[in-house]
Formats: C-alpha cells, structure tokens, sequence
C-alpha cells in the first residue's frame, strides 16, 4: 500500500444517502480476477446512460451529462462528499478498488457501511467521518464555489478548506492511521505474531476440540 | 461480569488486543467463493505465503453459476474464468470441503455452510460476502468481509477487529398465519433504518424468536446486514441443537456431546448489558413489501406508496422521490394495486426448503397470473432441491407455471444470466432492492416467500394472509 501523504484535491459532491456498493460498482464487473482496471465503471449506471459491459472501451459509452462526476468542473477531483450511510450493502471489495483507480484519495460522510470503510482503509482510501453540519457546510462551499479544493491532514486528522482555511477534525483508529501513514501491509504486522496466534490455536484446540476435528 | 452472547463469542476468540482497543480475532471458520477470493490467492502468492490452516476452508461456487442448462457449463467466458480460478485455487491450496460447479451439494454459500454442518455454534465465521451474517442464526460470530481481509484470514487465521456494540432485537408475541422471518426482518429495518444497526452486533431474542425454526433464524440474520449491523445473532436452543445433529461436519459420539454441554453456554447471561433495545411486538406484524430502493422504504401490505409532500425533511424528501421515480410508482398507489412482471423465489435469505414448502402451499393448484412473464424457484442449494423434489413441490411449481431452477445466488445479484431487463418490475424473496441490483433499470419489492408465491398467482401484491389462514 502506498503511504498516505498529505493530500490537496478538487472536490466532488454526490448528493444523495445510502449510496450501496452496487452503485459504485455494477455486478457485471466482479467477475474479473484482478484487483485493476476498475476506476472506467465507477458509479457506472450513473454515469452512463448506456448498460456497461465488462471490456467495453469507455470511448465506445455514451456518458451521462447529468451525473455530477461527468460535469468539467469536477474532473479530476480526488475527494468525494457525500451523504449518510456511504458504502452500504454488499462486502465488494471493488468498490474501493474502483474509487481509488478512479483517481479518488478520501471519501467524506457523515457515515459509512462498516464493511465498505474497513475495505477502504486496507487500500490507501481514507474514509472520513465528518458530522451532518459539517458535511452540509462542505456540500454548500463546493456548489458555491467552481475549483473548490480541500487539504486532508492524516497526521493531524484535519479536514482544512483551502481558501478560508476552515478545518474540520475527524478520528481514525491510532492503528489504522498508522498503517496509512506508512503505508504498511496489515498481514506483515499480524504475523509478526506468529507466536501468539499459535499458542492461542493450541489452546482453542483444547477448549474446542470439535473445532479442530 | 455479566457477558452478552456477543461478549462470549468475542472473548473466546481475542488473540490478543491493543492499547487502543484493537483485537486480534482467531476464525474458525473461513467459506469462499469465486467472485471475491481470486485477488485474495493472487495475494497470497505474489507474497509467497501459504493458507495457515487449510481444514477452516469450505468454498463452493454460487454467484456466477448458471440456473439452466447445466450440460452446457458455463457460458460466458468471464464467469467461467472466475469459477475456473476458484476451482485452480482449491486445488492447489485444498480445503475441508469444496462444492464445485455441478456437485450434487453445491449451492449457496450461505445455504451450504449451516446444511453441511460446516459452521457450528461458538465458531467464528468469515466470508467475502455481506450476508454472512446469516451463520449467526446458529450462534456463532459470523460476518462479511472484504477480499484484502480474506487473504489476511488465508495468510494468518486471524483477523484485525474493532469490538461492536450490542443490541438486543426482542420480538414477543406470536407471528400469525402468513407472516415470516422475512416480515421480521423488512418491519425491523423500516424502523431502525438501513443504518441503524451501524457498530452494532445484533442478537434476535424473544418468544417470537424462539419458535423460529433455524432456516427463519437464518433469514433474520441474514438481513442483519440489510439493517446497518454486520452480524446478526441467535442464542443456542433445543432448535438449534436438533438441527445440527447428524449432519456432515457435525462433531460425532463423545465429541457431540462435549460440544453440546458448551453450546448450551452460548446465550446472553440474564441482566447482561446491552448498549441499545429493540422491541417488536410479533402478533402486530403483518406481511411487509418494499416500495423503494433501499430496504428501508418498506410497508405493510395495507399500505400504500408513500407521498414525498408529506416528507417534512427535504433530503428524505428527495430520495423518496428519486426512489418513486426509479421504481416508476406514483404517490399513494395501493400496493395490493402494483402489477408485477416477474417473481424471484431464492437466494440465501429465502431458497431453503421451508420457504420452498411456503410458496408451494400457496401456488398448490393455481396458475401463474397471466401479466407475470417469469415466475422462477430457485433452491439455495442442490440438497434442498432434491428434497423438495422427494417432497414433490418441483411438480406443484411446475404444474402452477414457474420454472424449477438449478441452485445458486441467480436473480438475487444477477451476476449470472438470471435478470431483470430495464423497467421490468419484480417480487423477490432476496435482500437488496437497491437500483439495478437484479439488472440494469429493473425494479425489485423485497417480499417473504409467501408473499411473492400469491403474487405470483395473482399478478399484483396481495395480502397472503387471505389464502395461508392456518
């Protein structure tokens, strides 16, 4: 995983709750067996006024010239604000994957589904929680103002507006923070704990035989 | 200290925590699939690593099976490359068990796990799906995870976790004729919303509850998902125990019995504390219908389409509206007056056989209405649909219209080519009525098996409890 550095980048709205990973990625394109390649199908049925098909050259789709992302003045946003309960529904692990290949670093809401935000932090993705006010202020400077860019400050879990410098704290787990911030592979550091697993295994073994039968 | 079920399944698996709460949690129990395991073994070996405990494997192929034709395979190349690789994977890796394309057992992962005894109270269960919530009908800690954590279950048995929260679902009373699971799990949602099981581990309980048989717990827990909470769960009973004996994995002789003495212990301590109550009052429910595109937007079958004017919050407002428009329904239309175009019977909220058995009593001798293009059953798994055949309830679909499929997840995500075209309007006894989620533009109302069985025979919703009155 990359390290996570202090970002500055343009910023998106996507004004609706609930968005379910299904949106963000369509079923058709989990039947690859690679984790790339996804970012061209981002939000696809949204952003297409076409049905998408795996392999299908984004030159061939006829792009939606209502969806939010397809507006010039949003191209090559890299954070995303949205509303409540983002990421809900299935465990997909493409959703993030196709966000970050997109060209996003963070997602800003005022929730997330659990298993969408755990998935996010485990490839270089920061989701950022952010109360409802906070999330509406956001949402009214970014429609106000075309170019609208925001600082994310992992090291220091602040959210800062580039042009009045308002700032917005947010928490992260001191563990995954790290992890993001060094970009470390999470599997390397569990089996730095080899010893303890094991000896948990043995124990569980004795406890719960049936387990192990 | 007084533990929850939920404590106890936690505690019995911490390998060790971090100052800041962090644990580290053992799986006993690890099911795959093909759609989200490839990336997972690519992983594993880029990195030179192996499984560290091959025995916790159980995997099947499920998604991207087809429900027809099984002579012909798999049709579509990329399906096929996907199912391949799982089939390479097991092979290279091995497992405790694999169900592949074909086997007389294979079938939904969800549906396979409790039916071959594979996953057992007490256990901690994973998966690369959200729905693995459903295992927690058996009390075990089960739960859905993405494919960066199934290598990370593959490489170290272990998973990196923050401890939830608990809540308490308490349903009383007594569920009358015509009302299911399902309608537990649709009522509940609609009232805590899709969010409002976020943090949570979520423990149904309740004399409702307890005369669930295990394939209603699973429904329920099924949906815990659906409600925000990552796993659902259910104490140990008679039920539960009288359900596992004897089946494939099941422990045996002396075994069996130690295990049972520990089942026993896997319920919430009386007076433990719980962060947040439910209650539910079950002889209040009646059959529930999403009108939406969220599980949340959900009614009685007395009910009606709700009016976004009466909305009062204008963010509500706006997604009631942008719902109506997807689903192309208009404001305070009669759900007992929405015409269907097709029904889907399956998926691993409600393909086992009780739901089979439910829907056959209700199309027993009736036809399929004559606007419904498409009325298919498809079992969770092989097991459940050669008993339903024993039982004769294949003949009795079929005899009615609907077409008797081969297992799989099918309609439910239509990632095979079981869908719903563009503008097509669907009863299904899945979990997600999300936009596009059974095929682009289709329309999906979220139903029990009863409940989409009598419309299937009827052509627009209707209130099951006019035909099931014992």
């Amino acid at each position: 995983m990359e390290k996570f550095a202090l970002h500055k980048g343009l910023v998106a709205p996507l004004d609706r709750a609930n968005i379910d990973t299904d949106a963000i990625i369509p079923k058709q394109f989990l039947k690859s067996i690679k984790r790339s390649g996804f970012g061209v199908n981002l939000f696809d049925a949204w952003r297409f006024l076409d049905v998408g098909q795996p392999g299908v050259s984004i030159n061939q789709r006829r792009p939606n010239p209502n969806f939010i992302l397809n507006e010039p003045r949003y191209q090559g946003a890299s954070i995303l604000l949205a509303r409540k309960n983002f990421g809900c529904g299935s465990s997909r692990e493409h959703a993030p994957w196709a966000l970050a290949d997109y060209g996003f670093k963070a997602v800003i809401a005022p929730s997330f589904g659990e298993i969408f935000f755990n998935n996010s932090l485990k490839n270089g993705l920061l989701p950022i929680v952010l109360s409802g006010i906070e999330v509406d202020a956001l949402f009214h400077d970014v429609l106000g103002f075309p170019g609208f860019q925001l600082i994310v400050d992992l090291e220091n879990q602040r959210v800062v507006t580039e042009t009045n410098g308002k700032s917005f704290n947010f928490q992260i787990d001191p563990f995954r923070k790290h992890c993001l911030l060094n970009g470390l592979d999470d599997i390397g550091l569990t089996l730095e704990r080899v010893d303890e697993i094991k000896k948990f295994e043995e124990q569980h073994k004795l406890n719960q035989p049936w387990l192990f039968s | 200290m007084l533990k929850t079920l939920y404590d106890k399944l936690w505690d019995s698996h911490v390998v060790r925590t971090e100052d800041d709460g962090t644990g580290l949690i053992y799986i006993d129990r690890h099911l795959i699939h093909e759609v989200t395991s490839p990336q997972a073994y690519e992983g594993l070996k880029l990195a030179k690593r192996r499984p560290w405990r091959v025995e916790s494997i159980v995997a099947t192929a499920d998604h991207n099976t087809p429900t027809t034709d099984w002579d012909k395979g798999i049709e579509d190349p990329i399906s096929k490359l996907q199912v391949d690789t799982l089939d390479q994977n097991i092979k290279e890796y091995g497992s405790k068990a694999y169900f592949p394309f074909l086997d007389s057992r294979q079938g939904i992962v969800h549906v396979i796990g409790p039916e071959q005894g594979a996953t057992l109270p007490g256990m901690t269960v994973v998966c690369g799906d959200s729905h693995t919530s459903t295992h927690g009908a058996l009390a075990c800690l089960a739960h859905g995870i993405g494919t960066s954590e199934v290598e990370h279950v593959l490489a170290t048995q272990c998973l990196v976790q923050k401890k939830m929260k608990n809540m308490l679902v308490r349903v009383e009373g007594q569920l009358g004729a015509g009302v299911s699971a399902k309608d537990i799990a649709l009522a509940l949602i609609g009232k805590i919303g899709t969010a409002g099981g976020t943090g949570y581990a979520i423990e149904f309980a309740g004399s409702v509850i307890e005369s669930l048989s295990v394939e209603g717990r699973m429904t329920l827990c099924n949906m815990a998902i659906e409600a925000g909470a990552r796993a659902g769960m259910i104490a140990v009973d008679q039920v539960t125990i009288d359900y596992l004996h004897g089946r494939t994995f099941a422990p045996k002789g002396d075994l069996w019995d130690q295990a049972v003495s520990y089942w026993r212990s896997l319920r919430s301590d009386p007076g433990a504390i719980f962060d947040l109550m439910v209650t539910l009052n079950g002889s209040e429910l009646i059959p529930q219908v999403t009108w939406g595109t969220s599980p949340e937007m959900v009614v009685g079958i007395d009910g009606r389409v709700p009016d976004p004017e009466h909305e009062k919050d204008p963010s509500k407002r706006e997604g009631i509206e942008q719902a109506l428009k997807y689903m192309g329904l208009e404001p305070n239309t009669l759900l007992t007056e929405v015409e269907i175009d097709k029904v889907f019977i399956g998926s691993c909220t409600n393909s086992r056989i009780e739901d089979i058995r439910i829907a056959a009593k209700v199309v027993a001798g009736k036809r399929v209405a004559p606007n419904v293009q498409l009325a298919m059953v498809v079992p969770g798994s092989g097991l459940v649909k050669t008993q339903a055949e024993q039982e004769g309830l294949d003949k009795i679909f079929i005899a009615a219209g609907f077409e008797w499929r081969q297992p799989g997840c099918s309609m439910c995500l239509a990632m095979n080519n079981d869908r719903l075209e563009a503008g097509e309007r669907c009863a299904s006894t899945s979990n997600r009525n999300f936009e596009g989620r059974q095929g682009a533009g289709g329309r999906t109302h979220l139903v029990s098996p009863a409940m989409a069985a009598s419309a299937a025979v009827n052509g627009t919703f209707v209130d099951v409890r006019e035909i099931i009155t014992d």
